[in-house]
């Protein structure tokens, strides 16, 4: 029985949920007329092909579409799965507890006990607006370098998950210094001496995102999107159009196979079919199966060599000519 | 064109401007003889404002000015030695929008007359070696992709080699779209470098000019061990209308200038384009003696540190 109807629909599967309206009209007369047997079958089938087709095909715009799904998980999501008695840490110890950004202590098992950080989108509308949507104040980003700190103190791994529009843009963030806050969270964790793996699970966005992305391995889920600006605010800019943010976020290379391409992350997360949200369960599987893959190498470094290993990934990043 | 052409070219064309002078003028020339200051209105004479550092002689408005016109007045003459000259933007993304990124690079470079959005080198200032990066915002608004954020990581390190001070005057609109991801990159990039360089305990300067924004205030502009702006330079992270339409209320009339990042203990001292040489200067005049002790003693507790695990 498909499963889309319950979840909010995107734009490109509307072909499948007329489809999946059709299966639904039929078998509720399958009772009275049991020859609508073969054709439901028939339908069924066309259903799966047709989402099997549709999902091989995404174009950068509906990988952004999923990513930004309102069901998508977020990182509480993930946090939870992985560690249902995980210990959340708050606060930047400067008066501020920023809900953008949640972080904490995690025992993933297989003796291996991390400090977890990620940016929160709310599910709820009041847990938007208490999250910002997901954008950290510069508050937020030093609450999370608390919390790196933390973990290098005590040796810990650090395991940062990415879903942000970007870091928030407002009057008093400015006045706080968010890009500061952004750049020494850059340089700090630049020089961490425990290894860090960060995962694009939805939206990576911008200096935001990266702010708590200086890892040793970056990985990203199959339909998240990692840019340097919106596609919005891209078209705005360059195209001076908000029509063209399908040509903006097809230009910049946001998926995650493209930036697999460009060198930029060590690897893709596969999502369940239809996205992350149709099934948040074997997702944050997934995605803890290929955090411990790379921690399991990533401990055995000297302090010294893991925060090598970083500095050296980023310092080869970029591509131009000498002449 | 390396920046040794670029003077003497421009040597050439004073001397032409000059002959030119007293003949009629069509209204480009016209124009590169005269500018209206943005501030004040007054109208200007270019020479007078070159020799004025660029600075209305009226209201003390600091126009942008481009990297050669910066070196020229930071760097003791003939000193300057430029590195990663001949280093430019490839393409790696294939980016067009409403032009390729190709075709935007010739044309930034025609109006700018610099081949990349930052120039870096090596120099003396007032007898000092000092390590010297300028943003140029006539190419590209001064936007950092992988040229940027390479001949950044190069002169930082090059500080590093010769454990001297270094100086970036910051001029940008920030990230280059137009290498998308990559650009993100260079700020963790140049961030990274810093990280070592200022393990070694040498001294960073940041200069923030008109106007600064976007990555490069989130990464390494925000970095400096002391931070200059110059007066009314707009530095920010984020746009003004891009707050604005966020938070939908009205900014006050000096939000993001240099004076009220002063009062919100952002910046060390906004200062004026006259004073800026001497002040260097003095400032390393400051930190020489206590560069040579903290390197010692950092040499010793990371060879410690090394042996530890
Ligand atoms: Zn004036």
């Amino acid at each position: 029985m498909p499963e889309v109807k319950k979840q909010v629909p995107l734009e490109f599967e509307k072909p499948l949920n007329v489809l999946a309206q059709q299966i639904d009209n039929l078998e509720s007369q399958l009772t009275e007329q049991p020859d609508l047997e073969p054709e439901l079958r028939h339908l069924k089938e066309q259903y799966t092909s047709l989402r099997k087709s549709l999902y091989s095909n995404l174009r950068p715009i509906d990988r952004l579409a999923i990513a930004r799904h309102p069901e998508r998980p977020y990182t509480r999501d993930y946090f939870e799965r992985w560690d249902p008695e995980w210990i959340e840490l708050h606060g930047d110890r400067h008066g501020t507890d920023d809900s953008a950004m949640v972080g904490g202590l995690l025992d993933l098992g297989n003796d291996l006990k991390i400090v977890a950080v990620g940016t929160q989108k709310g599910r709820t509308i009041k847990e938007k607006q208490s999250c910002n949507f997901g954008m950290p104040q510069p508050e937020g980003y030093a609450k999370a370098l608390r919390l790196f700190k933390h973990a290098e103190k005590f040796g810990l791994p650090v395991v940062t998950l990415i879903d942000t529009p970007g870091a928030y843009p407002g009057l008093a963030a400015e006045e706080h210094n968010q890009a500061q806050a952004i750049a020494i969270n850059l340089l700090e964790l630049s020089g961490l001496t425990v290894p860090v793996v960060a995962v694009v699970t939805g939206e990576g966005g911008s200096g935001g995102a990266l702010a708590i992305g200086v890892a040793n391995r970056i990985l990203m889920l199959e339909h998240s999107v990692y840019s340097v600006i919106s596609p919005e605010g891209c078209a705005s800019i360059l195209w001076r159009s908000a029509d063209k943010v399908s040509d903006a976020a097809q230009s910049m290379k946001i998926t995650a196979r493209e930036i697999l391409e460009l060198g930029v992350i060590d690897g893709i997360i596969t999502e369940p079919l239809g996205g992350a949200h149709k099934d948040p369960d074997a997702t944050a599987k997934a995605a803890k199966n290929a955090i411990m893959a790379q921690l399991s190498e990533l401990v055995k470094l000297s302090c010294a060599d893991v925060r090598n290993d970083r500095q050296n990934k980023f310092r080869a990043m970029g591509k131009w000519r000498d002449q | 064109m390396d920046l040794k052409d670029w003077f003497a070219k421009r040597r050439e064309r004073r001397e032409r401007e000059n002959l030119e002078v007293k003949q009629l003028l069509p209204t480009e020339d016209y124009c590169a003889l005269w500018k209206r200051c943005f501030q004040c209105r007054e109208l200007l004479y270019t020479r007078d404002l070159r020799s004025n550092l660029q600075v209305c002689p009226h209201c003390q408005y600091h126009f942008c000015i481009g990297a050669p016109d910066r070196i020229e007045q930071l760097a003791d003459p003939g000193t300057f030695e430029e590195i990663d000259a001949e280093m430019r933007s490839s393409d790696p993304l294939e980016f067009v929008d409403t032009e390729s990124y190709r075709k935007r690079q010739v044309s930034a470079e025609k109006k700018s007359g610099v081949v990349e959005a930052i120039v870096t080198g090596t120099c003396k200032m007032n007898g000092h070696l000092t390590a010297l990066g300028v943003m140029d915002f006539a190419y590209f608004g001064g936007s950092m992709g992988s040229v940027v954020g390479e001949k950044v990581a190069r002169l930082v390190e090059r500080a590093i080699e010769l454990s001297c001070p270094l100086i970036i005057i910051s001029s940008s609109g920030g990230a280059r779209m137009q290498e998308g991801i990559l650009s993100l990159m260079q700020l963790a990039k140049t961030s990274s470098v810093l990280k070592t360089f200022g393990d070694g305990g040498n001294l960073y300067i940041s200069i923030l000019s008109e106007p600064t924004f976007g990555g490069v205030t989130a990464s390494f502009a925000m970095l400096g061990d002391i931070i200059i702006a110059e007066p009314g330079a707009r530095i920010g992270f984020a746009g003004r209308r891009v707050i604005e339409q966020t938070i939908r209320q009205k900014l006050p009339a000096d939000f993001q200038t240099a004076e009220y990042l002063l009062k919100h203990g952002q910046v060390d001292m906004v200062l004026h384009r006259n004073e800026l040489k001497d002040k260097l200067t003095k400032m390393f005049e400051f930190h020489k003696k206590k560069n040579k002790e903290m390197d010692k003693a950092l040499v010793q507790s990371s060879s410690k540190k090394a042996g530890g695990k």
